[in-house]
């Protein structure tokens, strides 16, 4: 199959492209999530992005905080933000740094002032962004311009035998066209850690995997009671087949195809080595991945389920596949691609790779994906540790 | 093209997984290694389900199982050529 050149997306201001167009409500901490779902139920265009925390975190733990809620407004697939915060000061962090991009944002506070004005206030402000944002158009963008992120879920073995080597197809077709690709899951390579490592294009790119993955195990060392054999592989992932974490790391790792990766992200940091692979240091629970790597700035996301994982994201498009042929019958409306023909070899991986990849310039063109016709906005916040 | 009931990843694995709905006791299996695309064959001694896995050898505890041509664990007890590889008789070598 010719790939094709360009897709249809939004242009922004600071020459990225979006594959949506959302106006979001932001709130910084878990106390301004009812101004903020208050504002997205009155002003229509506009989605509230609610989560549990943001109050008395400090170190990493909050600067993690502030690089996803800023990488959040900054990515590509938001056309304008509404920041809204307890108090002014946090406020502001966040408002500022979106407002590099060049794209619309402003901050409220509701010290002061009480929900039922600073709603008003903020409701009128998120009209005015939604209908500026309801006049912009799709335009030609090249490939380069997609930033895929990759996670899979509710694995099984096949996930590993065809699934997740599609994807691993499509990196290897779409990588030569300068799009920008990450993997993450520190913890579902263990048992392919020193094969991962040696995925590394550099000497620096292979040391910060190892000390990532070493820092991983030496916390769950720690942390752990007995060991992670009750949740990793997890109920699922044994239902489906697979026996050890060892065989889920080398099932997951067929996702990257042939790439290998230039640098090795913090969880929510933005790359800046340019196009090319990714590793990010994210945990492998699927909500909060994948919030990790839209906060990275990713506009579209693969998702290989086996036995049927229906996460989505409210800015981030996430398209599933599966070669699980029960799962693409049983849970057909969260499966946009089914692969599953590749187990009985009626289809080969190439294939199947094509396939992917029109599916995913259809969504990245502005077709729904199941898990957004289904209403699916899963946003997660990754917490390093407990608040003061 | 006879029906395959069960995929190899490597030539040197000694489990294949069964991508059929299931397979019954003693039953004919044609199964198919990827990495060379060679067939093979091999008759069933448990009912095994779909994604589940198959000893494609005698192993014994202690022995390590290879899928992808890799290390993803030990056998913690014996198993004939046949039956079912899982969580009762496979554990990880992590932790």
């Amino acid at each position: 199959m010719e790939i094709p050149k360009s897709f249809l997306g939004y242009k922004r201001e600071n020459g990225r492209a979006g594959t949506r167009n959302h106006v979001i409500i932001l709130p910084v901490d878990d106390i301004s999530n009812a101004c903020a779902e208050a504002v997205a139920n009155n002003i229509k265009g506009t989605i509230a992005l609610p989560h549990s925390y943001g109050r008395l975190q400090f170190g990493a733990d909050l600067e993690l905080h502030f690089r996803t809620m800023i990488g959040t407004g900054k990515n590509p697939n938001v056309a304008a933000v509404i920041v809204v915060g307890i108090e002014p000061k946090w406020t502001k962090r966040i408002v500022d740094a979106i407002a590099t991009t060049g794209k619309p944002v402003e901050g409220f506070s509701i010290e002061g002032v009480g929900d039922i004005d600073t709603i008003a206030k903020v409701s009128k402000k998120a009209q005015e962004f939604s209908m500026w944002a309801s006049e912009k158009q799709r335009e030609e963008c090249p490939m380069s311009d997609l930033w895929i992120s990759v996670k899979c879920g509710e694995s099984d073995t096949t996930s590993g035998l065809a699934s997740n080597p599609t994807v691993g197809n499509l990196m290897d077709k779409l990588e030569p066209l300068g799009v920008h690709l990450c993997f993450g899951e520190t913890s579902e390579l263990t048992g392919a850690e020193a094969v991962c490592e040696k995925r590394g294009k550099t000497p620096e790119a292979q040391a910060k995997f190892k000390k990532t993955w070493n820092d991983y195990n030496d916390f769950i060392l720690k942390e752990a009671t007995d060991d992670l054999s009750e949740s990793q592989p997890t109920a699922g992932n044994i239902a489906g087949g697979l026996t050890t974490i060892e065989e889920k790391a080398f099932g997951n790792f067929q996702k990257i195809g042939g790439c290998q990766f230039i640098d090795v992200l913090e969880p929510a940091e933005e790359p800046t080595k340019g196009a090319g692979l990714y590793f990010m240091d994210t945990s492998s629970a699927a909500a909060e991945c994948v919030t990790l790597q839209a906060a990275g700035g990713f506009n579209i996301h693969l998702f290989p389920t086996g036995q049927g994982n229906i996460i989505g994201n409210p800015i981030e498009p996430v398209i599933k596949l599966t070669a699980n042929p029960l799962t693409a019958k049983t849970m057909s409306e969260h499966i946009d691609v089914d692969v599953s023909k590749i187990l009985s070899r009626e289809m080969n991986l190439s294939q199947a790779g094509d396939e992917l990849i029109k599916s995913t310039l259809r969504v990245a063109n502005g077709r729904l994906t199941c898990a957004e016709a289904l209403g699916h906005k899963e946003f997660v916040m990754t917490k390093l540790y407990r608040s003061a | 093209m006879s029906n395959t009931d069960i995929i190899i990843h490597d030539e040197k694995d000694n489990v294949g997984v069964v991508v059929i709905e299931k397979i019954t006791p003693k039953q004919d299996c044609n199964c198919w290694i990827m990495e060379n695309d060679k067939s093979i064959s091999i008759k069933s001694k448990d009912e095994i389900p779909l994604g589940h896995k198959i000893a494609m050898a005698d192993l014994n505890e202690g022995d390590t199982i290879l899928k992808y041509g890799h290390d993803i664990g030990k056998v913690v007890k014996n198993i004939k050529k046949g039956e079912h590889v899982h969580v009762h008789n496979v554990k990880t070598k992590k932790w």
